[in-house]
């Protein structure tokens, strides 16, 4: 029975709409993010300011494209170093199983104990903040959630008959790992990597919303959250469009990841 | 009983492991903590005398078993920053975050389980999509935002409670409690939301299973079912979820105390943070995750008692 | 299964709720500013009647108040925020009033022959503690804040003095070394009870408010002090509440939940509910962004100038108060009349072409790499942080801002010196021009960003040693004019005081100083 998966297709379109529109936003804004515009300060929504500007004149629609472009470069490099790391550590673990598997896996089940952001949070305290000890900080904590999916799935496939039948042909323990048993784990693998996404997504917002994050004038989505709600009650427009911004953001990807996980199954 | 013998001691050991760690995060990456209390104007003398005082002369092991055994009995030293114990600095605000994150947990229970359950049996239809198209917007809904957006609503329009002016517990009971509705339910709708999926899902596929369809076949009603058959089947994967939600709840917490100006553990936290004061960095750290490893254990325990199938 | 149900309708109605308010009220309430020359008046005035004796307010206040309450160790350290706050409650010899004249308070009376000071003590003066203020109370105190010896309550401006004496049980004599036109603004600084110990915790003294309560990073509580000597204040109660920031003051502001803010700006007054007014005074102080003259490449004077041209200080205060706040051009601000230097203001025009060519001859025509260290608190630093990260953008200098806690800020940028531009206000904090520009003075202790000139250093000899009023205004005008020359720091402004109070309260008084009197705020009928 083949339904035709339609979280998957929905999610897939979002993410690509939200994709294009980050991306391309981030070449061809209607205005300069951090251009000032004193005489134009908290006006309301309207044809050049498509969502109004913000307390120093500011167009939030670009801000927000610009933030989001942000939290999408963050997002992507945590999610790499976290799949990278997981994928070498966790894949191994499976694969070779054992004392490795043993100690590794326990490690990190530690780790994954803890809330991340809360990790990440005495992290900055020792490192500083910024943007690039943040992807690098978070990125390293991600490494157990996505080590402890590439493990099960290595595992799963190491007895499979193909992989069998290369292991007996003489091929690299390396090969086996990333040429044969990968793609096919690809689909679960890529979920993973849409759930971390998020969660990337999420870490960093609370982050540079309490302060510790992407430091100014770097725009971040976190940090734009914070100024707004200054200004909630005569331009409650700021803080819901960057809100919506992160809740689509979520919204599509966990939409694509469920579609991901239910083509699985 | 010999099972969560074995597990506490897990624990135990677990905790000790822990508590090294910290101690040693904190003793090498810092550098020198009279230099931090006194300045770098300060003469060799005179550090080397607070050094002494500080105990930071001696061995490594020594002044170890000293802060755990300090720890153990309440006292998690002085803050750099102020002129105040951390055991001082943390008092209310313990019992402040704690509630929140009771409050929150009691929401998302509240909510989840009976959305959740009663509506699990529709896996198809008008309602199944509403549940899960709810679900899953709401879930995408940080804490951090949905707090803003709580407090436009309830504080700025409605008027319903104020926001900033934080009732202290020791004043008035009932106003703390009313001050703490909005962050809780900030932090719990998402929170259920993700439960209400899990809960959906799992009888879902249970639904499908073999005995099920036995049952059905033998003719009970289908709330017998849900109580009799699938309920202690999925029993094990939501406790392990909501312990999963109860942790996480720490971070939100967190942060929606910022969004709520309440005096919690985030605020200090965060100012501790960035004030690098570690004596108050690491009793958080180590109270949160002695917090964290004794609610694995519990749910490990709970989880065993009701399915005597789980290795432990 | 019932509640389930509930459960679920309920969610849908407050998601339902939810959309239709935000909808509602972002048409509705969004009133966007049609000009921009104020907060729109709504015609709120201060409330007219008679006075009621009593109730209690809550005054919220964006400020780290740190965690020590003594008050010599304040005016030490230089937290203007718990200074502010307990002004309530500590009094000197003499206090100054609302205009700036200094009144005797503790002391009845004075004389002053030439470096003898003689004070009469004020009958019936009694501490907070119950106990009555003695002589020897007034020498501890001056004693202690005069001792070099301790690092942390030394005050370094009363090291003049050579001899505190108690004459009889009513008379204290103090004799500084020379002759000092400025000496007396000094012993504002507070008498506390000698045999007192905790005054970091549980401070003690003769103001008309008496400490009640303080939660760290939470509230500090006052109390009427119903034996005050003189005129008792009107209300029972003060909290203040401390906040995060002042996103976090609005909000409550808006709700209704506090009775009084000050150090707003333009764009959080106009948020106020209809049931608030708002007065408009000074913060008297010099905001600017102050430059580590001992790190490259704003050792450089090219450099430092360049900076100065670049910064539009216009733009700072229209975004931040609707063009409203006074620009300083040195340090000194408009409230010392005699010695603020209006010819100043204009000093550094904006010109970023003039700031590009000396960036070009300090050799660094692409510019450089600045870190701007702000205190996250104050929001009106923030943000002028942000817009001059701009304006500095516009000649080619990538500036970065380090947000940091205000303790923090205290011990690195203002102790270890360990920074290299911040923007932040600094105050008087006695009513002396002295102790605007004393800072700047080779190796003293509050000279945070290392300035050294041998031309300020011997004006500034001659200024304090001058007796005559008239010279001694000519040579502080003069060591401004070297601060300018010499690019000292960005000076920009004095920042507007926007001060939003409850409608049914009235009385708020501004100072010349950075200070909030309670005494005097009260309820109408």
């Amino acid at each position: 029975m083949r339904r035709r998966n339609i979280t998957l297709i929905v999610g897939g379109i979002l993410t690509a709409i939200l994709l294009i529109l980050i991306v391309g936003g981030n070449f061809f804004r209607p205005f300069d993010p951090s251009a000032l515009n004193a005489g134009h300060r908290l006006a309301e929504p309207s044809i050049p300011h498509l969502l109004g500007t913000d307390h120093m004149g500011r167009d939030v629609f670009s801000r927000v494209l610009d933030g989001a472009g942000t939290t999408l470069l963050i997002a992507l490099g945590v999610v790499l170093i976290g799949a990278a790391g997981g994928l070498l550590i966790g894949g191994s673990a499976g694969y070779f199983g054992g004392w490795l598997d043993e100690i590794v896996m326990r490690f990190f089940d530690g780790v994954t104990a803890f809330p991340s952001v809360l990790l990440a949070l005495v992290a900055v305290s020792l490192t500083g903040p910024g943007t690039g000890n943040v992807i690098v900080i978070l990125g390293v904590l991600f490494i157990p959630s996505f080590a402890r999916v590439a493990r099960g799935e290595f595992l799963r496939c190491k007895n499979l008959d193909y992989v069998k039948r290369v292991r007996l042909m003489g091929a690299s323990p390396l090969r086996i790992m990333f040429r044969h048993i990968l793609p096919n784990s690809l689909p679960v693998f890529l979920a993973a990597v849409a759930i971390g996404f998020n969660n990337a997504v999420l870490a960093e917002a609370s982050l540079s919303y309490l302060g510790i994050g992407v430091q100014l004038p770097q725009v971040s989505l976190g940090r734009m959250l914070a100024d707004s709600q200054g200004y909630l009650i005569t331009a409650p427009w700021i803080a819901l469009s960057t809100g919506l911004a992160i809740v689509l953001q979520v919204f599509s990807v966990s939409l694509l990841a469920d579609g991901l996980q239910r083509r699985e199954d | 009983m010999k099972l969560i013998m074995r597990k506490l001691f897990t624990l135990i050991v677990t905790l000790f492991i822990v508590s090294i760690l910290a101690f040693l995060a904190f003793q090498v990456i810092p550098g020198d903590a009279a230099v931090a209390q006194l300045g770098v104007d300060a003469t060799p003398e005179s550090l080397a005398a607070l050094r002494a005082e500080m105990g930071l002369d001696r061995p490594l092991p020594v002044r170890y078993a000293d802060w755990l055994g300090q720890f153990l009995f309440g006292d998690m030293g002085k803050s750099h920053v102020h002129d105040r114990s951390v055991t001082e600095l943390l008092g209310d605000r313990l019992i402040i975050t704690g509630s929140l994150m009771g409050l929150s947990f009691l929401f998302t229970v509240g909510i989840a389980l009976p959305v959740g359950l009663f509506t699990a049996n529709r896996q198809r239809g008008s309602i199944h999509w509403a549940v899960t198209a709810a679900s899953q917007v709401i879930m995408a809904v940080p804490p951090l935002f949905l707090g803003l957006v709580l407090t436009f609503l309830f504080a700025v329009v409605f008027r319903l409670f104020a926001p900033g002016v934080f009732v202290s517990h020791h004043d008035n009971l009932l106003g703390y409690l009313g001050y703490m509705l909005f962050p809780a339910l900030a932090i719990a709708l998402p929170k259920s939301a993700m439960t209400v999926r899990l809960i959906r899902s799992s009888v879902g596929s249970e639904l499908g299973k073999d005995y099920v369809q036995t049952a059905v076949s033998r003719g009970r009603g289908s709330s017998a079912i849900l109580r009799r058959h699938i309920l202690p089947n999925i029993a094990v994967p939501v406790i392990t979820f909501l312990t999963l939600t109860l942790i996480m709840t720490i971070t939100d917490a967190i942060v929606v105390e910022q969004v709520f100006s309440i005096p919690g553990l985030g605020r200090l936290l965060i100012s501790a943070i960035e004030n690098r004061d570690y004596p108050v960095v690491q009793a958080i750290v180590v109270i949160i995750a002695a917090f964290v490893m004794v609610l694995h254990f519990l749910s490990d325990i709970l989880c065993r008692a009701i399915d005597r199938r789980i290795v432990l | 299964m019932k509640r389930g149900f509930k459960g679920f309708a309920l969610l849908v109605l407050a998601l339902f709720a939810l959309t239709v308010a935000l909808g509602g009220c972002a048409g509705d309430r969004g009133v966007a500013p049609e000009d921009n020359n104020g907060p729109s008046e709504t015609g709120n005035m201060p409330p007219v009647g008679a006075p009621i004796q009593g109730g209690e307010i809550i005054v919220g206040i964006a400020q780290d108040l740190g965690s020590s309450l003594d008050p010599h160790q304040m005016v030490a350290a230089g937290t203007a925020g718990i200074r502010e706050v307990l002004f309530n409650v500590f009094e000197g010899l003499v206090k100054p009033t609302p205009d700036g004249e200094l009144v005797p308070a503790v002391a009845e009376e004075f004389t002053v022959d030439g470096t003898l000071y003689t004070f009469t003590l004020r009958d019936g003066v009694t501490f907070h503690n119950g106990d009555l203020v003695t002589v020897d109370d007034i020498v501890y105190s001056i004693k202690r804040s005069a001792d070099a010896t301790s690092a942390t309550t030394f005050v370094s401006a009363l090291s003049v003095v050579t001899r505190v004496e108690a004459v009889d049980n009513r008379t204290v004599e103090i004799e500084i070394a020379e002759p000092d036109n400025e000496f007396l603004a000094l012993l504002t600084v507070a008498i506390i009870p000698s045999g007192h110990g905790d005054h970091a915790r549980n401070p003690v003294g003769t103001g008309p408010f008496r400490f009640v309560a303080h939660t760290l990073e939470e509230s500090l509580v006052i109390e009427r002090f119903d034996d005050y000597w003189g005129t008792p204040a009107y209300l029972d109660r003060v909290t203040f509440r401390i906040f995060a920031g002042g996103e976090a003051v609005v909000m409550a502001l808006a709700a209704g939940s506090i009775d009084l803010a000050s150090h707003l700006t333009a764009d959080m007054v106009r948020q106020l509910p209809p049931d608030y007014y708002y007065l408009v005074g000074a913060m008297n102080l010099v905001q600017a962004l102050y430059l580590n003259h001992a790190v490259e490449p704003l050792d450089n004077l090219l450099v430092r100038q360049a900076l100065n041209y670049a910064a539009d200080i216009q733009q700072i205060m229209d975004i931040l108060s609707d063009g409203m706040g006074h620009p300083v051009g040195s340090s000194m601000y408009p409230a010392f009349a005699r010695y603020f230097h209006e010819g100043l203001v204009d000093f550094y025009p904006h010109d970023p072409e003039r700031a590009r060519t000396l960036l070009a001859q300090a050799g660094f025509p692409d510019g450089f790499d600045l870190t701007i260290t702000v205190p996250s608190v104050y929001t009106p630093h923030v943000i002028t942080a942000e817009v001059l990260v701009q304006q500095f953008r516009a000649v080619g200098i990538d500036a970065v801002i380090e947000l940091v806690e205000w303790t923090w800020w205290l011990s690195e940028v203002r102790g270890n010196r360990n920074f290299q531009s911040t923007v932040i206000g600094l105050d008087a904090r006695s009513m002396t021009a002295r102790a605007m520009l004393e800072r700047f003075e080779t190796g003293a202790g509050g000279n945070f960003i290392n300035f050294s000139s041998e031309q300020f250093d011997e004006t500034f000899a001659l200024a304090r040693a001058a007796t005559d009023s008239d010279e001694q205004v000519r040579l502080y005008r003069e060591l401004q004019e070297i601060l300018v020359e010499e690019a000292a720091n960005v000076y920009l402004q004095d920042l507007v005081n926007l001060v939003a109070i409850n409608g049914r309260l009235t009385g708020f008084q501004f100072y010349p100083l950075y200070v909030m009197d309670m005494s005097t705020v009260h309820f109408v009928e």
